[in-house]
């Protein structure tokens, strides 16, 4: 029996590891762990707020838990007391559904306020730059209606105010995910969603589909290049007059299976948002907003309304 | 401790489909196999409604249905749905030829169903909506489909009950087929009454 | 005639299934069956085949032969799971491609899930659930053949498809419109949907026949709240499969029809809608969560008082526990796709469902604990899964709650934190569950115990192999890996965490070796169970002998108290002694090759719609309809044991009194 104790470090040396790695979780490359936006920090705080919580019943129950089998291992002459008929205390019982109730609660409250708080755009935003997002078989393909300039596998946004991005597809399913920035969202054929990101600094941050769409699936990534407003403002006027525009054959290029590599267009055929062609309403949506009606012109479509937002 | 295994049985006045333990589990099972079944359409049902606006470049509800085959569709299955009550109502008197009469009258509406069913489908299907036209026809293709299968499997299943029926007499097991066989064409009356309202009916007016 | 050889070939065996894995899979498919085929003549062993196993209809059979398909199915979900980690420990140098790593990952999750756990849950229902309410069958015992071989020839149609044809590569969640032919031509999607549509058939028909048979089939005395904890489990889940069922059968058929019918329900044109798939799917995929998660609860609570040597904490809570958590299940299953834009009030709506089902499953940790609280508590092996579960479980659900945190949820889903929550959750829970009821019923399959020094080495590797696999992943979700891809690039600081994980991976490998090594040491020197009670036990199956006789109780026994064989020995009352006069002939269902023609039947037609070969299909169909028919004539249901007989066998086991 003593010789099975001395066993017992060896046994905890993997956890040992494992705790050492999440010490050193700190670095950049937790991208989670550093938004750059205020939509991936509120998620992030979220995050924080229920791990905390979590670990406020984890830490208890495990304590309990090695007492339990410490104390009432089965071997000759220990003293703690045997009650083999012991089956059930009221008052203990009722305590541990009220325990987790109230830690659930203190996580519920804020979940449900920001989930909604999220939906929206912020208050004081004005006229916020919208953006056409398409994934097609293994490429992303963004298109600026407001100005009629595209891009392919990368996205240039002002930094320091929100994106309103209007995801759709015309290919497998994808998602829209730029983890500094905030949370993905699905892009689905025959369905627009919204999502609002916005981007504190100027900078670079990559993005890429979390959702499996096929052979080519892991090339699904693109850049999102955050700029100064004003320099955003010269790179959509320069863009509109000197990129190659998008002609039709270059769209139904995109249509292939296959991977291109970043691209830039200066205008693009009229009807190649899906939403527009297959006539969609803005519904739904975690981050879905009253969008700014002049920047987009929607065909509503009977029943969508009713279908897209609770099917 | 245990109890003779004859004990177990109390004699009781039962119909005769009950009367045996084994016989009257197996209609406890069939009953959730109904509810397995109710599920199916609920989830076929749930699916034609979303999928109901999703007309694409095919006809709409209103465009298609014309409701004369549908009403004749729906006396023919109602009137059964009465006939296999009177066979089971029979069967409970140990009528056994009045019981069989019931039930071919009941399988021969029946099959009066199916084939007004089959005729408006070859009909739509000619007149170029197929299924492939729209989810919405997809979605009434196979809620409608699904229970006109079912129909047909249990016209088959109902005949080979007359065989048996005829050879065996009215026993605990086939006393027990037969009234299992009635939940289930009572439960597809149920559902096509169903399909009526809110495919045909709703369908038409909306 | 040529033509049509070659076109057979390029059919069965395109170019994409011709690679060393796969021509190394069919080497060793055609060597072992070689092998099994020479034993099998050789022993003269194919009567007794057929005669004990193929046709049976006793639920202990079913139940053994269910165990060996999940042994199996676990060692291929594995070697699966093996080949995707070895991939990603070298993301510059892949060992396999893209194609067949989408093909891997897609039969690992498919496998695991439907042919793996569900049919291991099977085995122990099969084996347990009767014993314990003191039957002596199950509800429908020819049903219950009939669903062990749709399930049967489910699991091989699907598994044939890496060798012929080529494999599904849609991920076992088939997210349409990938699924579609536009993106997805060949057999591949087609096995896939037919497959789990056979099984499904199966299954389904399992969960009415447990059902009925807990309602109906309990030993006099046994009320509702007098049943073992495990009967409560194999009633919530059977309850389960039978809600959860019907959606997944409409969505997979809709998918098939999509393919090889060419409807439109989830095409990218025709107004096709795939996210109803999605909801279908995942109004089945929920539940489906808990139907392999509630048996392991089962397990637990008879584990855990019989080798604390104390009656279950709280038995009327955790009853209403499992209640509320089968409620509850179905109304969660949006919390899978929160990011597909159901708006916020149903993301917050389903985000408190999620939070308020961890509300009972706390209250069983709890329970758990407090039953070894004041107990005597025996470290065996099937113990020892038992303790490692609670703290794993503990983790598993605490970041499901980080999940169901609705906005957090926007950036975890699809990473490898979520990888890591439901490995978390189904290894921890329902892989060490199963474990430990093989370990704890085994001696009352086979009549001896498993080997404990080995079992510990097995659960030892197991426990640490699997913290090292998922526990850097979860920490590779936070770096924004996701799910599904084959290879990455470097400079994401991917690469060491991943080389960790595979390691871990391998780890779980030696486990399952072990485990393996194990079951075939102890066939021969396990040490023999003489008594029928080899852990002290507290229920009824441990009164009578190791294995069960056929009929399992040679006389019912009334159930006065909760844990009935417990209340008895305490009384010092035994079902071992029994007078002449009270034996009585016994009816027993009887042997039919009916469910395996069924079943084989159903895999000709599920054959033949994969690629499309409309004369098998209606050879099949005719086999199915065939079948029934005959099965509607045939009132040759049972044999009878003669009670002189009975007799015999139980003083051959010295359970006769005088």
């Amino acid at each position: 029996m003593p010789k099975r104790r001395h066993r017992w470090p060896y046994r905890l040396v993997p956890l040992a590891l494992f705790v050492g790695l999440l010490v050193s979780g700190c670095g950049q490359q937790y991208v989670l762990l550093h938004p750059k936006g205020p939509v991936g920090t509120t998620e992030l705080h979220l995050l924080t707020l229920s791990s905390l919580a979590m670990v406020v019943i984890i830490i208890p129950v495990f304590i309990l838990f090695g007492i339990a089998v410490w104390r009432f291992r089965d071997k000759p002459g220990n003293k703690a007391p045997y009650r083999p008929d012991w089956h059930g205390h009221k008052g203990l019982e009722i305590l541990w559904w009220v325990i987790p109730a109230v830690v659930l609660t203190v996580i519920a409250i804020p979940t449900v306020k920001q989930t909604y708080a999220l939906s929206k755009l912020p208050a004081t935003t004005k006229n916020p730059v919208v953006i056409d997002v398409t994934s097609l078989t293994w490429k992303w393909l963004f298109q600026y209606p407001g100005h009629h300039v595209a891009t392919v596998n990368y996205v240039e946004i002002p930094a320091g105010q929100p994106v309103l991005f209007e995801l759709t597809a015309d290919s497998a399913m994808n998602t829209f995910w730029v983890p500094q920035l905030g949370g993905m969202e699905y892009t689905m054929p025959n369905s627009v969603l919204p999502l609002w990101l916005e981007a504190n600094k100027p900078g670079v941050y990559w993005g890429r589909s979390g959702q499996y769409s096929g052979l080519k699936f892991e090339k699904m990534t693109f850049n999102v290049k955050a700029v100064s407003p004003q320099a955003f403002n010269r790179w959509l006027i320069k863009t509109g007059n000197t990129a190659p525009p998008m002609t039709l054959a270059k769209y139904h290029a995109l249509l292939k299976f296959n991977t291109v590599g970043v691209a830039t267009y200066g205008s693009y055929p009229a009807n190649t948002f899906p939403s527009v062609t297959k006539g969609f309403t803005l519904q739904g949506g975690m981050y879905t907003t009253m969008h700014d009606q002049k920047n987009l012109i929607y065909v509503p479509m009977s029943g969508m309304a009713k279908t897209q937002g609770n099917p | 401790m245990s109890l003779p295994v004859e004990d177990e049985k109390i004699i009781q006045h039962v119909p005769a489909e009950f009367s045996d333990e084994k016989e009257s589990i197996k209609i406890t099972g069939f009953w959730m196999f109904l509810v397995t079944d109710v599920l199916i359409f609920a989830s076929l049902f749930s699916s034609y409604a979303v999928f109901k606006n999703q007309v694409a470049q095919g006809p709409s509800a209103s465009q298609l249905f014309t409701l004369g085959p549908v009403i004749l569709e729906t006396l023919l299955l109602l009137t059964s749905s009465f006939t296999i009550g009177l066979a089971i109502y029979a069967m409970r008197k140990e009528n056994k030829r009045a019981l069989m009469f019931w039930l071919i009258l009941t399988l021969l509406l029946g099959a009066g169903f199916v084939t007004a069913e089959v005729h408006d489908f070859v009909t739509f299907v000619s007149a170029g909506a197929t299924w492939h036209k729209s989810a919405f026809l997809s979605g009434f293709y196979i809620l409608v489909g699904t229970h006109g299968a079912h129909v047909t499997f249990g016209i088959i299943w109902a005949a080979t009950l007359l065989f048996q029926v005829a050879r065996r007499g009215l026993t605990a097991v086939t006393t027990r087929k037969l009234f299992t066989f009635s939940l289930y064409w009572h439960f597809l009356d149920i559902v096509w009454i169903f399909i009526f309202t809110f495919v045909y009916l709703n369908g038409k007016i909306v | 005639m040529p033509s049509f050889v070659m076109y057979l070939v390029h059919t069965l065996f395109p170019h994409d299934v011709l690679r060393p894995t796969e021509l190394g899979a069919d080497v060793m498919i055609i060597a072992t069956g070689v092998i099994i085929f020479y034993v099998l003549t050789k022993q003269k062993k194919w009567l007794y085949l057929w005669r004990e196993w193929l046709t049976t209809v006793d639920h202990k059979k079913i139940g053994i032969m269910y165990l060996i398909a999940a042994l199996a199915m676990l060692f291929r979900g594995g070697v699966d799971a093996l080949m995707l980690r070895t991939n990603l420990a070298l993301p510059s140098t892949p060992v396999i491609d893209a194609l067949e790593y989408n093909q891997v990952f897609t039969t690992h999750g498919t496998i695991m899930i439907f042919f793996m756990a569900m049919p291991f849950i099977f085995a122990l229902f099969n084996v347990a659930v009767p014993l314990m309410i003191g039957a002596r069958d199950v509800a429908f015992p020819r049903i219950n053949a009939m669903s062990f071989w749709l399930f049967a020839f489910g699991a091989l149609l699907l598994n044939i498809s890496f060798v012929i044809g080529g494999s599904p590569d849609a991920g076992w969640t088939a997210y349409p419109p990938y699924t579609g032919p536009m993106f997805n031509p060949g057999p591949g999607e087609n096995y896939f949907f037919l497959s789990l549509l056979i099984a499904g058939i199966g299954t389904t028909m399992t969960g009415i026949n447990f059902l009925v048979t807990v309602l109906r089939m309990r030993a006099p005395g046994m009320t509702l709240m007098k049943m073992p904890m495990f009967i409560w489990s194999a009633l919530t889940t059977s309850a389960l499969i039978i809600f959860a069922f019907p959606p997944l059968t409409v969505a997979l058929a809709m998918s098939l029809f999509d393919r090889i019918f060419g409807s439109s329900f989830f095409t990218l044109g025709h107004g096709g809608l795939a996210m109803m798939y999605v909801n279908l799917f995942w109004l089945f995929g929920h539940p489906e969560v808990y139907i392999v998660v509630l048996p392991v609860f089962g397990i637990f609570s008879e584990v855990v008082a019989t080798f604390s040597q104390k009656a279950l904490f709280g038995y009327s809570v955790m009853v209403i526990s499992i209640v509320s958590i089968m409620v509850l299940a179905y109304g969660t299953w949006v919390h899978h796709f929160f990011t597909m834009g159901a708006g916020p009030g149903v993301n917050a709506f389903f985000g408190l469902s999620t939070m308020l089902i961890a509300i009972p499953t706390g209250v069983k940790i709890f329970n758990w604990i407090f039953t070894m609280w004041g107990g005597r508590i025996q470290m065996t092996v099937a113990m020892l899964y038992q303790m490692a579960f609670i703290p794993t479980f503990v983790i598993g659900g605490a970041t499901g709650i980080l999940l169901a945190t609705v906005p957090a949820d926007y950036q975890l889903h699809n990473t490898y934190f979520l990888i890591a929550h439901f490995h978390n959750v189904l290894i921890g829970g329902t892989l060490f569950g199963l474990l430990s009821g093989l370990y704890y019923w085994w001696p009352k399959m086979f009549g001896h115990k498993l080997d404990e020094r080995q079992g510990k080495w097995a659960f030892w590797l197991f426990f640490w192999g699997f913290w090292i696999t998922f526990g850097p992943q979860y920490l590779l979700g936070l770096k924004g890996m996701t799910r599904r891809i084959y290879t990455y690039p470097a400079g994401f600081g991917w690469h060491t965490l991943n080389v960790i994980s595979t390691l871990g991976a391998f780890v779980m490998g030696a486990a399952f070796v072990i485990l393996v090594y194990n079951i075939i040491y102890s066939l021969q020197h396990g040490e023999k169970d003489l008594t029928g009670d080899p852990w002290n036990g507290r229920t009824l199956e441990w009164a009578i002998p190791s294995p069960a006789p056929e009929y399992n109780f040679a006389r019912i026994p009334v159930v006065h108290e909760r844990d009935a064989w417990w209340d008895m020995k305490q009384k010092g009352q035994t079902l071992a002694a029994m007078r002449p006069e009270d034996m009585r002939t016994l009816e027993l269902p009887k042997n039919t090759p009916i469910p395996f023609l069924l079943g084989f039947a159903f895999f000709v037609v599920g054959f033949g719609m994969t690629f499309e070969w409309w004369y098998i299909v209606a050879l099949g169909a005719i086999g199915v309809v065939a079948t029934l028919i005959y099965s509607g004539f045939d009132y040759d249901e049972h044999k009878h044991i003669a009670a002189e007989e009975v007799l015999e066998i139980e003083a051959g086991l010295g359970r006769v009194q005088g």
